[in-house]
């Protein structure tokens, strides 16, 4: 492998890695605060839908950015009627927003637009713009800064810089404030929050909300950034690689970010090569798109080291009386 | 909150309730989108129930729907969360292939039992690994299921490519079976006894041998010691275990009894309908089984009925998608919705019932 190819391969490791950072932190909060999220996956859709679709209408991506952050904290506030008002299953409510976002996205599509479940390609300012880093054309060709700050840092869009920002972000939040304090605690151990005077309720809610406020920046920027328009089924299971990466990364927000930019390599290096010869042995392509899942299983059964979810996780808070 | 309704009402309003919700709602959507509710209901009706066609594609579809279905009660029944039957039915196909292309039989008969044992071993050992990581080292069975439907999915996506592939073909699939093992139409079954069915729907035999599996589980739940044993698992696991009942070893039957029923759902999508394997042979029915599972409350005659609902929902689904601008999606929001309401919004639907018996009973 050359060096521009290396440098190709990185970069789009940063776009790929970007809808997963963003899903895996928005799963990482809510499941720290008990409310276990699959239907990560469904709101991405909804919002990557939302995105494309208002931004061609209006002509503006970030009025369709707005548009598929609120899509999908719609999205989010169901399951969290379903989880927390309700008590119900939070798994199966899950999978029910999933099959929403996958119904729904496409019957609305076809209404609007007509052309099979797509919306019209994007162009111009319906396009989330490429930034340049400051100096970024400067150091060009300076080696080793040059291919990395010019190839690799620079020239992505703003969502992929706020998507590595909300890492110490998260971090901050959940580690440093009171709010992260309580939220993390909620997850633990409900009861104790409860008997502390803090709303149970109220902080869940507030963690769902996050949690759709990050899906829709993820679906945004899929369809309006990583490509130029909604299609049927778009989000491909990155709901679920980032549901695998938050596991991974045992609920950490840094680890996070080195399980993301894992399983993004994964996909730029099968979407550059179709067969990879590794010492000889030859990989297909298959093999690495499986790898994410299988390391997850791995991790999951506690072969390298242990996977210990939130303790409150999964069960509905029941207020004693 | 549950003591409160009649165990009746608890099995037929409830979820009669969350479907009605379900259809309400999707008819609003059908409004919305400059569509009229009223006629599609009719063209669903006509579409599934009006013609021996009609009737032979909604239970060609039920009968998939009916593995699956019971594929996530029985895992439900104990507890479990079996949501990796898309995966288990895919790996399932192609134990269903491997028997029909490498074993040259003489009758289709022998090679339905053959197929059927294949299904059901390949699904079942695809639904052993989860079982096991759940069982022996406390891996989240959802999580491990739900991560073993993609790793299926490559696998086949791998075997189809490079090895099953014909020579010099571009489709990733399998050569086509041998014609002499298709398996007999449900028209070529009603001609023996004299009734006229349509030649062209899919349905075949293996419905016969899904009805067979609700009787079987049905009997397996309720009529022997290991039903009896995964009933109590689920109801409560200390208790179960105070009794002498090994988790490890429920866990890991029901998932292998799971997984061999989702299994079976190939034997009538592959060698029953495209009579060679494909990429997508599944098509989704495996996470159909969950809405069929919640709707038929995990008891195997509810998954019956329910199989036949969504049978319908899809064949009315596909004539809706021929004659009006409504997509087929449609019926995947309709499923989405009975899973809501069936499954996570249960004490939303209860809870109404619950003040109307209350009332009555006050009186």
């Amino acid at each position: 492998m050359d060096l521009g190819t290396l440098v190709q391969v990185l970069d789009s490791t940063l776009r790929l890695a970007t809808p997963l950072l963003f899903a895996c932190l928005a799963g990482l909060i809510s499941e720290r605060a008990g409310v276990f999220d699959i239907g990560l996956e469904g709101k991405m859709l909804v919002a990557a839908f939302m995105a494309a679709s208002i931004a061609f209408v209006s002509g503006n991506v970030w009025v369709g950015v707005a548009a598929a952050v609120a899509a999908s904290v719609g999205m989010s506030l169901i399951h969290g009627v379903a989880a927390i008002t309700f008590r119900g299953n939070q798994l199966i409510s899950g999978v029910a927003i999933n099959f929403l976002a996958a119904g729904i996205t496409v019957v609305i599509a076809q209404n609007w637009f007509r052309q099979g479940g797509r919306t019209p390609s994007l162009s111009g300012d319906a396009r989330m713009p490429r930034l340049t880093l400051p100096f970024a054309e400067n150091v060009r060709d300076v080696p080793v800064l040059g291919p990395v700050y010019h190839g690799i840092l620079s020239g992505h869009a703003l969502l992929v810089y706020v998507a590595f920002l909300c890492v110490p972000l998260t971090w901050f939040m959940l580690f440093r404030t009171r709010f992260g304090l309580r939220l993390r605690a909620v997850g633990e151990n409900p009861a104790a929050v409860d008997t502390a005077g803090v709303s149970v309720v109220a902080l869940r809610y507030g963690a769902v909300a996050i949690c759709g406020v990050l899906c829709g920046l993820a679906g945004a920027y899929l369809s309006t950034g990583l490509s130029a328009g909604f299609v049927k089924d778009m989000t491909a299971g990155r709901g679920f690689i980032a549901l695998a990466a938050m596991i991974f990364a045992k609920w950490r927000p840094w680890h996070a970010m080195g399980a993301v930019l894992l399983f993004g390599l994964l996909e730029a290096v099968a979407n550059r090569f179709q067969n990879m010869d590794i010492l000889g042995v030859a990989v297909p392509v298959q093999a690495m798109q499986a790898l994410p899942y299988i390391l997850t299983v791995v991790i999951l059964a506690g072969f390298v080291g242990k996977a210990i979810p939130p303790r409150a996780g999964g069960t509905p808070y029941v207020k004693e009386h | 909150m549950k003591g409160r309704i009649p165990d009746w009402a608890d099995v037929t309003l409830v979820p009669l309730f969350s479907v009605v919700l379900a259809f309400m709602i999707s008819a609003v959507l059908i409004w919305a989108i400059g569509e009229s509710p009223w006629a599609a209901v009719k063209l669903m009706v006509e579409g599934a129930f009006g013609s021996s066609y009609g009737w032979g594609y909604t239970l060609y579809y039920a009968t998939n729907f009916m593995f699956t279905g019971l594929a996530v009660a029985v895992a439900f029944q104990a507890r479990l969360f079996n949501i990796g039957g898309e995966g288990q039915a895919l790996v399932g196909g192609l134990g269903v292939a491997l028997v029909c292309l490498y074993i040259p039989w003489p009758h289709w008969s022998l090679a339905l039992i053959a197929a059927c044992l294949g299904a059901a071993a390949f699904g079942a050992f695809w639904a052993l690994i989860p079982g096991w990581l759940q069982a022996r080292r406390g891996s989240h069975i959802v999580i491990t299921t739900i991560m073993f439907n993609f790793i299926a999915a490559s696998l086949l996506g791998y075997v189809l490519v490079n090895v099953l592939r014909p020579q010099g073909s571009q489709d990733p699939s399998s050569p086509r079976f041998p014609s002499e093992i298709a398996l007999p139409k449900l028209h070529e079954m009603l001609a023996v006894v004299g009734i006229p069915f349509s030649r062209v729907p899919p349905v075949n035999i293996s419905l016969l041998i899904a009805v067979a599996m609700c009787f079987a589980v049905w009997y397996l739940l309720w009529r022997t010691r290991l039903g009896y044993q995964i009933r109590a698992f689920g109801e409560s696991e200390p208790a179960a275990e105070y009794a002498g009942i090994s988790p490890a070893r429920i866990t890991i039957y029901v998932m292998l009894i799971s997984g061999a029923l989702a299994g079976l759902m190939a034997v009538n999508s592959v060698m029953g309908e495209q009579q060679r394997l494909v990429l997508n042979a599944v098509e989704g029915a495996g996470f159909i089984g969950i809405a069929v599972a919640l709707m038929g409350r995990n008891h195997p005659f509810g998954v019956f009925l329910a199989a036949i609902l969504f049978g319908f929902l899809y064949q009315g689904g596909a004539e809706l998608a021929l004659w009006t601008g409504i997509p087929r999606e449609l019926i995947v929001v309709i499923q989405a919705l009975v899973i809501l309401f069936t499954g996570a919004l249960d004490n939303m639907v209860r809870i109404p019932i619950a003040r109307l018996f209350a009332m009555r009973g006050g009186r």
